[in-house]
C-alpha cells in the first residue's frame, strides 16, 4: 500500500465512523485495565514526579474520592511511593479534558463506532471553575464528584437507554450549524444533548431528577466529554493502517504534548507542552498558568475544535481574538490536512466541510502547526480553571514523527512499510457495551 | 523593440514568496498576483530531503494506471 492509498484509508474510516452514545457506567465496568489503584491521566505517558502541579491535584482529588487516601499529603505520599499504576487515557479506550483523571469508581461515557466497532469513553463534565480536570480537589469538588459519579450517572445510564442511546455525530454536525466548534463552545450541542435526553430524565424519575437538570443546564460544557469520545472512537477506527501518515491522536498532560500517526501505531512522538495565548479571569494573568494539558485535542485531530472555528466566531469571546482569527485559523488548517469533514459542515464557508486528517508531512513541510482551543489550569494543585485560550501543537513532534517514517523507509531500502508494523490499539478484549449490561 | 511583442505590454507580474517585491510592483501600478510559498521544512534541507524521500516512496510504488 502506498502512503497516499494508506492516507486515504485511514481517512475514509475517520469519514465513515458512527458516534453513537450508549450509556454510562463506572470505569471499573467498561473500561479496559480499570482496576484499583490504576489512575489513568491526560496526554501522553508521564511520572508523578514530573506531573504538574493541576494534574497532581487531580490524582489527589481522585484518591480521596476513591478512599484510596484521607487527605491530601496521604494522597502525596501514595503517590510517591509507586503505589498508583499512572497510564494514559489513550492507552485504555479513554479519554480526558484537562487533567484527565479516571479512576475506577468513576462514570465514564459510553460511545460506540459501530461502523469499525470501536468504542470510547469519557468522564462526565463536571463544569468550569474549581473542578478535578483542572487540579482542584476541595470539599465542594468531592461533593460535586460524589453526586456525578453515584447519583446522576445512574440517571443518565437510564435516560439513555430509554432514549435508545443519542446519534453524537449528527448531533455534533448540527450544533456546527449553530455556532459551536464542540470543543471549546457546546452551547448548542448541550442544548440538543438536553432536549434528547429531558423526557428520558424525567420518566426515569427519583429524587435526582431537579439537581440533574440543573447540573447539565448550568454547565454549557457538558457535551465536550461526548465530542472527544466520538473523535476518539472514530480516530482508533484509523488506527494502525501501515505507511499512512496521517495523525490518530494529539494530547498534553501539562508537561509534554504528545502526537500519534496512524502508521507508527501506538508510538508517541512528545516535546515540551507549549503556553497558552488566554483570556485569563479576573485576578488571574499568565504567571499563574500551567502550559497546554488535556485530551481534548482529540477534537481538532477529528477536524472540530480550532479546526471548525470558522463555525464558531463568537468563541473568541471567550478564548481571545477576532472573528476573522477563527476564520482564519480553519483556513489554515486546510493547508496541513488530508480533506474535508463529509458530515461537520461551515455555513460561513459555504458548507465547506471542515479540515481532517492532519498529515506530519504537511504540517513539517508548511510549517503550519495544529491549532487548538483550550482552557488553563492554575499551575498550581487545588486551585482549578483561570482561563481558556488558543495555543498550537508542538513542530518538534512532527518533526520527529517525519524523521521515524522516514528513516524506516531507508532502513527498509526505500520500501513502503515503516519500521513498526501492527499495534493492537483496540484489539484488546473488547469492553461490555453499556446498552448489553443487566438491569 | 518591437511593437506588440511582449516586452511591449505591461508587465503582469506572479510573484512567488517574498511578499517585498509584490509591495514594490504594486506601488508602481504593476499588475501582481502573489503566491505564499516558503521553502519546504523552513529550508531545513534534512528534513526537505525526508519529505522528498516520503513523497518519491509515494509516487514510485502507486499502482499501474493511478492518477498522479
Amino acid at each position: 500500500m502506498t502512503i497516499g492509498e494508506a492516507n486515504r484509508e485511514a481517512l475514509r474510516r475517520v469519514q465513515a465512523s458512527t458516534a453513537r452514545l450508549t450509556g454510562v457506567a463506572l470505569a471499573r465496568d467498561v473500561v479496559p485495565g480499570a482496576g484499583d489503584h490504576v489512575v489513568l491521566h491526560a496526554g501522553p505517558p508521564i511520572t508523578w514526579e514530573r506531573m504538574c502541579g493541576p494534574q497532581r491535584g487531580a490524582v489527589i482529588g481522585a484518591c480521596l474520592f476513591e478512599g484510596w487516601a484521607k487527605s491530601a499529603d496521604d494522597a502525596i505520599g501514595l503517590a510517591a511511593s509507586g503505589a498508583l499504576g499512572f497510564d494514559p487515557c489513550h492507552h485504555h479506550r479513554a479519554v480526558g479534558p484537562m487533567a484527565g483523571i479516571v479512576t475506577p469508581s468513576m462514570a465514564v461515557f459510553v460511545v460506540e463506532n459501530a461502523a469499525f466497532g470501536t468504542v470510547a469513553h469519557a468522564t462526565i463534565h463536571m463544569g468550569l471553575g474549581r473542578v478535578l480536570r483542572m487540579g482542584a480537589y476541595d470539599e465542594s469538588v468531592l461533593e460535586k464528584l460524589d453526586f456525578m459519579n453515584r447519583r446522576l450517572a445512574p440517571l443518565l445510564d437510564a435516560a439513555i437507554r430509554r432514549a435508545g442511546g443519542v446519534d453524537l455525530k449528527s448531533t455534533s454536525a448540527q450544533a456546527l450549524g449553530m455556532g459551536d466548534e464542540v470543543h471549546n463552545r457546546n452551547k448548542a450541542a448541550t442544548a440538543l444533548l438536553i432536549r434528547a435526553l429531558a423526557p428520558h430524565v424525567a420518566a426515569a424519575g427519583g429524587p435526582d431528577v431537579e439537581r440533574a437538570f440543573d447540573f447539565m443546564t448550568t454547565n454549557e460544557s457538558f457535551y465536550l466529554p461526548l465530542s472527544m469520545a466520538a473523535a476518539k472512537a472514530a480516530l482508533d477506527a484509523a488506527a494502525s493502517i501501515a505507511g499512512s501518515t496521517m495523525v490518530t491522536a494529539m494530547a498534553r498532560n501539562g508537561t509534554d504534548v504528545g502526537i500519534r500517526v496512524s502508521g507508527t501505531g501506538d508510538r508517541w512522538f512528545t516535546a515540551p507542552a507549549p503556553r497558552v495565548r488566554g483570556v485569563y479571569f479576573p485576578g488571574f494573568g499568565p504567571d499563574d498558568a500551567n502550559p497546554d494539558m488535556g485530551d481534548s485535542a482529540i477534537t481538532e485531530t477529528a477536524g472540530l475544535g480550532a479546526f471548525a472555528m470558522a463555525a464558531a466566531p463568537a468563541i473568541v469571546q471567550f478564548v481571545g481574538g477576532s472573528a476573522d482569527l477563527a476564520l482564519q485559523t480553519t483556513l489554515d488548517m486546510y493547508e496541513i490536512t488530508l480533506g474535508e469533514h463529509e458530515a461537520y459542515k461551515i455555513p460561513a464557508l459555504d458548507f465547506r466541510g471542515t479540515p481532517v486528517g492532519i498529515d506530519v508531512r504537511k504540517v513539517v513541510e508548511t510549517g503550519i502547526t495544529p491549532a487548538i482551543n483550550t482552557g488553563i489550569a492554575h499551575k498550581e494543585p487545588g486551585v482549578g480553571q483561570i482561563g481558556a485560550g488558543l495555543t498550537n501543537m508542538a513542530m518538534e513532534c512532527f518533526v520527529q514523527a517525519v524523521e521515524y517514517l522516514g528513516g524506516g523507509l531507508r532502513e527498509l531500502g526505500g520500501g513502503l512499510r515503516p519500521p513498526s508494523e501492527t499495534f493492537p490499539q483496540q484489539q484488546d478484549a473488547p469492553a461490555k457495551p453499556a446498552l448489553e449490561r443487566g438491569p | 523593440m518591437t511593437p506588440g511583442s511582449p516586452i511591449a505590454a505591461a508587465p503582469r507580474v506572479i510573484n512567488v514568496g517574498l511578499p517585498l517585491f509584490v509591495e514594490a510592483l504594486a506601488g508602481a501600478g504593476a499588475a501582481v498576483v502573489h503566491v505564499d510559498w516558503r521553502p519546504p521544512a523552513g529550508g531545513d534541507p534534512r528534513l526537505a530531503a525526508l519529505l522528498a524521500r516520503l513523497d518519491d516512496a509515494e509516487e514510485s510504488a502507486g499502482a499501474p494506471g493511478e492518477p498522479r
